[in-house]
């Protein structure tokens, strides 16, 4: 490739890179307004919308609801996603494919009609208005996360390392603990912050299926959004900015960690 | 013989163990399965259900519905059946089980609700038998055929009134099959709008990742991954902070418009948000990385030794490009393309805070229907349409990159 | 092995019980959001809970008898809920709401005739108004609805409540013609036509609000140039973030009384009962109207409203003049047949 080529090449993709990355920092300045409104220049820096929020109970009841939520969701389906990812990794059964497709559906079918069929089947359970219906919904959303993840790590498995084991005389418990276990770690761990952000970010589910009394921190935010859009709902954004920064550093290491442990030194 | 014995038994051995290996395996994948079964298949199955349920009438007025199913319809109704449903409107009005049916009559036509109600209260305070001529003295579309086909329509098993009715169809009064009145008509439109944003939000997404991921498939691994965070982070970030971002940023008075004035760009502001392009635009933001991860991934797995052969026999950089890279690549690009293309199809949140009235997609209509009208019917039927479009490209999905290509981040 | 995935979940399913929330459903009382709601929270619903000891969950919604109607069908999520004139009718009539103690509310005589319902008790006088920011048009700012929809004169995005009620009216007003008038218009199929035509007019440049927190908002951050608005909201936006917002009320207006009620699937209609009876009062009639400009439904409530917020209620002098009182037999009749029409129209 010429000069001019690789020129433009880096120019759009430095451009695209900014595009992903800068929105999620413009409202970084915008959560520090000393002034009541969203636009720049702003007439001076301040922590008083973070203080409004420390303040405001509303909010960390729905943080807790998230949180619950979201743990209880990860639980699930990371017990249930880590089961299936390793008898999809060792069983050629017949259907194997199509059982996948089914297993990992809930990734592409509109949250809408998830949210509206489920609504419909929890009306009939009485189920509505509750955090571990919800949560219910959410580990079925969340669950093929952490199949994904774990069959990634079971991808390049040497089954001769669990028939050593057990010609070595190793019961399966073991085997499971001491050579499958500490494989599969990583792709658990990160497969369940999959499944958590998953649940802790979805918002359609829970429209349908919360009340007043269930407001999840999405569903705040949203009617804030739709409100009001004031800086305190930047600076839950700028709060949640971070948070995924965390989350994201967790998972890569995660990643290499993962790759190391399998030999694939990244 | 005995050597050839015990090398059958071995081989039936082995063939037992891998058969018990296979169903042990397969039993570990039956809690997710089952669990999926019943908080995911049974649930939308049943919202499917939904969109062909006719049961309001036979809830409400149970005898009714018996006479109305046995009536060949056409012309008015028989005595008999006209003062067995007055009666029985009467016998539910009073039992609270009206309501349901009058809102289902109200679907065949705006205002039977209303009709319903109002006769039901009316006739409470008469003595029966009731006849045709009481009724078209409380209102006079009694006397009108149509409404007793609506009925004669309501007290069937099923009913096909949602399905027709998302095509922009409807029943006249002789049952016939017509197009809804045109200011009614709008389900098509929503269904041509939602595809039409789906698929320019998918070549936005190809025109700006394409390259992106070229660009970064062609660094040292170890400074593509740290460029990667750029394409992660969005990733990790919730829906509702990346689509508040953009309506901050579209805003009039906003910083793009304050950048594109200070630029000389423009002199008005440029009115961005609660318009399609602020969909397009937000949309594009929260499903590029879904194009960028697997076009990247089958990126890094072309050797560079393909296009130097192609070079070193003389063929241009664009024609390598073109003849050799560019279709090498393809497996990532149909992934990308169809992943995001599937994804936005079913888009609600973005399009109904950055969009205006014009702009929303399918999932906003059947949130409308589900939470704001009550009208599931509607809300099936169109998540249904919604469902076998997403199922159809899934399939397509599975077929061309197959579903273990289906991994985020 | 430090930070195993079976340590990792006994950490959280520590953290799950740690923060299982407590399930008991509070009284939950529905209103409008928004600086609305933060008023009534602080005339009506701390007191209340303060006085009474007990606790109050709030929601908001954005009106539409087929949000009610969602709420009835369901399991019991909303209580008491604020709501307007026709969705008090039409549920009533529907059994969706549930008959009011009057005489837990002191007697049918002490309200305006307009505030005495089977279902639904008034509380507030309220008015969709013509508003915009002061700062943006010098000494020439709209001063008619026609000005709303001439978009030559103020080019630029304006904005309405999403649906056909106050909409309909505003776009005779607009097209001539005069208030007493509007309703007998509206009431033939040709004077729909009319309005929607008008509407239709200017309808690349309209965009539709839902909750009343958000016209403030639009005019705030320059996103539309006029807007119709909840005119206590305007006032509100003025009082506390120093806006310098209008209400143009010689444009003309529309003017309501919006009710309590209670669904009819409440499982706690006699607490509902008595939040209603509280909210009733003369004295929180009174304290609500000093902290937000709209008029009270009681009539012992009206001698405690000072004198200076009087002329920012809605049906009083020196307004009275441009005011249409809302039609309440008009939309009853209508509303489902024309919000469909409208929802038709708008999504196009």
């Amino acid at each position: 490739m010429g000069l001019l080529g690789r020129v433009l090449l880096w120019g759009w993709a430095l451009a695209v890179l900014a595009f992903l990355v800068l929105p999620l920092f413009v409202i970084v300045p915008l959560s520090f307004n000393a002034g009541g409104f969203l636009t720049f220049p702003m007439p001076g820096w301040s922590l008083r919308w973070y203080v409004e929020l420390w303040h405001a109970e509303i909010w960390w009841r729905a943080f807790a609801n998230s949180l619950y939520v979201g743990v209880l969701a990860t639980l699930i389906a990371t017990l249930l996603g880590t089961l299936a990812a390793i008898g999809l990794a060792f069983g050629d059964f017949p259907g194997r494919a199509a059982l996948t497709g089914l297993l990992l559906s809930p990734m592409v079918v509109p949250l809408v009609i998830v949210a509206a069929g489920v609504y419909f089947f929890y009306l009939r359970l009485g189920l509505v208005n509750s955090l571990e219906g919800l949560a219910l919904a959410h580990a079925a959303l969340g669950a093929p996360f952490p199949l994904v993840t774990v069959s990634a790590t079971l991808a390049g498995f040497d089954r001769n390392l669990i028939r050593a084991a057990q010609s070595l005389g190793a019961p399966p418990w073991t085997v499971l603990r001491r050579v499958l276990l500490p494989l599969v770690a990583p792709g658990v761990v990160s497969g369940a912050l999959f499944a958590f952000v998953t649940s802790f970010d979805e918002l359609v589910v829970a429209l349908f299926l919360t009340g007043p009394g269930q407001r999840t921190l999405p569903r705040q935010m949203f009617d804030g959004i739709r409100e009001n859009l004031s800086p305190t709902i930047l600076a839950v954004a700028t709060i949640l900015v971070v948070l995924a920064v965390l989350l994201l550093g967790a998972a890569e290491l995660l990643r290499r960690r993962g790759q190391r442990l399998r030999g694939l030194e990244p | 013989m005995a050597a050839g014995a015990a090398a059958r038994d071995l081989a039936r051995e082995v063939r037992i163990t891998g058969r018990r290996r296979r169903l042990a395996a397969f039993a570990l994948t039956l809690p997710l399965l089952a669990f999926l079964l019943v908080f995911f298949v049974l649930p939308i199955l049943g919202m499917l259900r939904l969109a062909v349920s006719n049961t309001e009438m036979a809830e409400a007025l149970p005898a009714s519905t018996r006479a109305f199913r046995a009536w060949t319809g056409g012309g008015p109704p028989p005595p008999e059946l006209v003062d067995r449903f007055a009666r029985e409107l009467v016998e539910a009005r009073a039992a609270r089980r009206l309501a349901r049916f009058a809102k289902r009559l109200n679907y065949e036509r705006t205002g039977y609700r209303t009709l319903i109600l109002k006769t039901a209260r009316r006739l409470a305070r008469m003595e029966p038998p009731f006849d045709l001529a009481t009724l078209a003295a409380i209102d006079r579309r009694w006397a009108e055929p149509a409404v007793w086909a609506a009925i004669r329509r309501a007290a069937q098993p099923w009913t096909d009134l949602y399905v027709l009715a998302v095509l922009d169809l409807a029943r006249d009064a002789e049952g016939r099959i017509v197009p809804v009145p045109p200011e009614r008509a709008v389900y098509l439109d929503i269904l041509a709008r939602t595809f039409r944003i789906a698929l320019v939000v998918t070549l936005a997404c190809l025109a700006l990742g394409y390259p992106l991921a070229y660009a970064l498939a062609h660094l040292p691994e170890r400074h593509a991954n740290l460029l990667m965070i750029g394409v992660l982070l969005p990733f990790w970030t919730s829906l509702l902070v990346r689509t508040a971002a953009w309506i901050v940023i579209l805003q009039r008075e906003g910083p793009l418009n304050e950048l594109l004035r200070w630029l000389g760009l423009i002199d008005a502001p440029l009115e961005l948000v609660f318009r399609r392009p602020a969909v397009y635009v937000a949309m594009t933001h929260v499903l590029l990385p879904f194009m960028v991860l697997p076009v990247y991934s089958v990126m890094r797995t072309i050797h560079p030794s393909y296009v130097r052969a192609a070079l070193s026999l003389g063929a241009t950089p664009w024609t390598a490009f073109r003849r050799v890279y560019l279709p090498l690549s393809l497996p990532g690009v149909t992934a990308g393309a169809l992943l995001v293309f599937i994804l936005a199809l079913g888009y609600y949140i973005t399009p109904a805070l950055v969009g205006g009235a014009s702009d929303q997609m399918i999932s906003y209509f059947v949130a409308f229907y589900t939470l704001q009208t009550i009208n599931w019917g509607m809300a099936a039927a169109l998540g249904s349409l919604l469902l076998i479009a997403t199922l159809a490209l899934y399939l397509l999905f599975a077929r061309l990159v197959g579903v273990e290509r289906l991994r985020f981040g | 092995m430090k930070g195993s995935p079976l340590a990792l979940g006994a950490a959280a399913l520590a953290l799950v019980v740690a923060a299982a929330p407590v399930e008991a459903r509070d009284l939950t009382v529905v209103s409008w959001g928004g600086a609305y709601q933060d008023a009534q929270r602080e005339a009506i619903f701390e007191p209340y809970m303060k006085e009474t000891g007990r606790k109050l969950v709030e929601d908001s919604w954005n009106g539409g008898i087929g949000a009610l109607r969602a709420k009835a069908e369901g399991p019991p999520t909303w209580d008491v809920i604020q709501v307007e004139a026709d969705e008090l009718v039409l549920g009533c009539e529907e059994g969706i709401l549930a008959p009011l103690d009057w005489q837990k509310l002191g007697g049918r005589e002490k309200y305006l005739p307009e505030a005495v319902h089977e279902c639904g008790v008034g509380t507030i006088v309220w008015a969709t108004v013509l508003a915009y920011d002061g700062d943006r048009f010098g000494d020439d700012p709209p001063k008619s609805w026609a000005d709303f929809f001439d978009t030559e004169k103020y080019p630029g995005k304006r904005a309405l409540r999403k649906g056909p009620r106050q909409a309909l009216e505003f776009a005779l007003m607009a097209d001539g013609v005069p208030l007493d008038r509007i309703y007998q218009v509206l009431a033939t199929p040709e004077g729909i036509e009319r309005a929607f035509a008008k509407l239709e007019s200017i309808k690349d440049d309209l965009v539709w609000w839902e909750a009343g927190a958000q016209p403030p908002q639009l005019l705030a951050a320059g996103e539309v140039v006029m807007t119709s608005a909840y005119n206590g909201r305007i006032t509100a936006a003025n009082k506390s973030e120093g806006r310098n917002f209008r209400i143009a009320w010689e444009a003309g207006y529309v003017y309501q009384i919006d009710s309590w009620v209670i669904l009819a699937n409440s499982d706690k209609k006699e607490e509902a009962m008595d939040f209603i009876a509280f909210a009733s009062r003369p004295d929180r009639q009174a304290a609500l109207a000093a902290l937000i400009p709209y008029g009270p439904t009681r009539v012992d409530a009206a001698e405690l409203i000072p004198t200076e917020i009087v002329a920012d209620i809605p049906g009083t002098p020196p307004n009275k003049a441009y005011g249409l009182f809302f039609d309440r037999d008009f939309w009853v009749e209508h509303v489902e047949e024309l919000t469909e029409r409208f929802n038709a129209w708008a999504a196009q």
